[in-house]
């Protein structure tokens, strides 16, 4: 790790070199479960990005208060709070979406890209610096999850944010996309598509 | 010093022994070229069994033996089968060539494993299929199957069989629409159900002759099982496949079959039945024999054979599907390094506890 980057270098770490999903392979039960369509991509990325960021920074502010020996109970613990917060606002203002999302939305307390965050960053560094750094991995998850979760929705239903751009005449849908299978195989070839260019692009540097 | 004795070794050795014998007939595999030839003493690194088949040969013969299934098949659905196969074919060999050109790698798509792949994939598909759902499979097949765990000879799963999952995933209800075989309807395309189906929903068992010859609605290489059967043993002729494979998957479909109909012979069909239908012939000759998606030990094809075999019935009998085969072929798959590993046998002269009383070390 460099020894003191810029704000804007912990921002974008998060969005590409070490984005959640493609290069740490955090948080993939949500990335998996929930990119079945545009929209569903987006409000889990966004309720992640909520959370992490707000865990983050509260973490960073308590961070000389915690004992060591309890530090993993007391995040959960914030994060769970966070995690309340952000899935009555859905029930409460978006409540087809959070019907959508289902049970993933208090899963993201379990999410290990938050945690992830809160261990490795946020406890040890100090109240800026987390929240830019919390929110380049959020906006990273979020980004990702709308990308997988538009392929998705354009080859297992056709349409994008529910824009349906091809109609039942002309394209018959792949079921396979919207089911777990598609899922599996869409984020490989991605992950893989990214990992490819990201070494063409090292072996032209070099 | 050393340079000299070779030379002279290898000047004056060879020739009189070449003059002496008559030329011998076998072909000289290139690797041992290099090694002089003195009766009775041959030097050389392993491997020491070689012979002069080569991969394009195993698969040209494969395409051959499958050729007769392609031909009644075309007899059968006219031109859907053959457009169908003709499409399979062609995109596989293309997917196979951009997948290589891509990699960097040198274009082997006359080796004929993109050819069989192919033809399998038609061969699995009902007639009236649609030609782009047989496009996008062969390309899944190909791309996704075979070359992106590094081409012939890596792949987990066989990928005729992984582009069929593909397409049953993404087109459920195009891929079990079946048509009559032209051969009985005298109109075009009438929707039929296969025997499978029938037998799971309806309880109507076929008449085994009808099922032997092939006459029904079913996917292009599901019809006829006396057709398949010729091509499976010729290969076994040509002794490329081990009989093992075949004779464990069928032996256990059919004691299987045996045993449900046993339990309760109005709701299960009899084992005979299990045999002719759907892709038992087919999987059981072509595609559990498939040379690099089986484990390479004796115990390990008989372990893989027959349980894939037992899994193919109960999918039939107890599960959602009318057919299991394709389903306990790749669930067998992914066991296969499993299998290697635990069926490794024994190496000659190791893990014996020898006693030796007193003995020297």
């Amino acid at each position: 790790m460099a020894n003191n980057p810029s704000l804007i270098g912990r921002f974008t770490r998060g969005l590409w070199s070490e984005n959640p999903v493609t290069v740490l392979l955090l948080g993939m039960c949500p990335a998996l479960a929930v990119s079945n369509s545009g929209v569903n991509g987006l409000a889990m990325g966004l309720a992640s990005t909520f959370v992490v960021v707000c865990a983050s920074s509260l973490v960073s502010i308590i961070r000389r208060l915690v004992p060591g020996e309890v530090r993993i109970p007391t995040y959960i613990v914030i994060i769970a709070g966070f995690v309340t917060l952000a899935d009555l606002f859905l029930k409460a203002y978006f409540p087809e979406v959070a019907k959508q999302l289902g049970p993933y939305v208090p899963l993201i307390v379990v999410n290990c890209m938050i945690m992830g965050r809160a261990e490795f960053f946020a406890s040890k560094h100090k109240l800026l610096p987390s929240i830019f750094d919390a929110f380049g991995t959020g906006i990273g998850f979020t980004w990702v999850l709308v990308i997988l979760g538009s392929i998705r929705e354009i080859l297992g239903s056709g349409s994008i944010f529910n824009y349906v751009i091809l109609s039942e005449e002309v394209f018959v849908p792949w079921v396979v996309m919207i089911l777990p299978a598609g899922a599996f195989i869409s984020l490989g070839l991605m992950i893989g598509l990214i990992n490819y260019f990201k070494l063409r692009a090292e072996d032209k540097a070099l | 010093m050393t340079e000299d004795i070779n030379k002279t070794e290898k000047t004056e050795l060879p020739k009189p022994e070449a003059s002496a014998l008559p030329p011998k007939k076998k072909a000289k595999p290139k690797a041992a070229d290099a090694v002089p030839e003195v009766p009775g003493l041959v030097v050389s690194s392993s491997p020491h069994f070689l012979n002069t088949e080569s991969v394009p040969g195993i698969m040209h013969n494969v395409i051959l033996a499958l050729l007769p299934a392609c031909l009644v098949s075309i007899y059968f659905f006219r031109f859907d089968a053959l457009i169908l196969i003709v499409t399979c074919l062609f995109a596989c060999l293309l997917t196979e060539y951009l997948c290589l050109k891509f990699r960097g790698k040198p274009i082997v798509i006359y080796d004929g494993s993109a050819a069989i792949t192919g033809i399998l994939l038609a061969l699995t598909l009902p007639p009236s299929f649609p030609l782009y759902g047989a496009v996008i499979g062969s390309v899944f097949a190909i791309a996704i199957g075979k070359q992106i765990f590094g081409g012939l000879g890596l792949n987990i799963f066989n990928p005729a069989l992984l582009g069929r999952a593909f397409l049953q995933a993404t087109y459920p209800v195009l891929i079990t629409t079946w048509t009559e075989p032209a051969t009985i309807g005298t109109v075009d395309g009438v929707t039929a159900a296969t025997p499978l189906a029938l037998m799971k929903f309806e309880g109507i068992a076929s008449d085994h002759l009808t099922l032997f010859f092939g006459n029904t609605a079913g996917s292009l290489g599901e019809t006829s099982a006396v057709i398949l059967l010729l091509g499976g043993l010729y290969l076994r002729y040509k002794g490329y496949i081990n009989w093992k494979l075949p004779l464990g998957y069928l032996g256990a479909m059919a004691l299987t079959g045996a045993f449900f109909y046993f339990l309760d012979s109005q709701k299960y069909p009899d084992p005979l039945f299990h045999l002719l239908t759907g892709g038992a012939m087919l999987g059981a000759w072509f595609m559990v024999t498939d040379m690099v998606t089986t484990p390479v030990t004796n115990l390990g094809q008989w372990i893989f054979a027959i349980t894939a075999g037992i899994i193919a019935v109960i999918i039939r009998n107890l599960g959602g599907l009318p057919e299991g085969v394709m389903y306990s072929i790749l669930l067998m798959n992914s066991f296969v390094p499993l299998l290697n590993r635990w069926t490794r046998p024994r190496v000659f002269g190791k893990g014996l506890t020898v006693e030796t009383k007193g003995g020297t070390s």
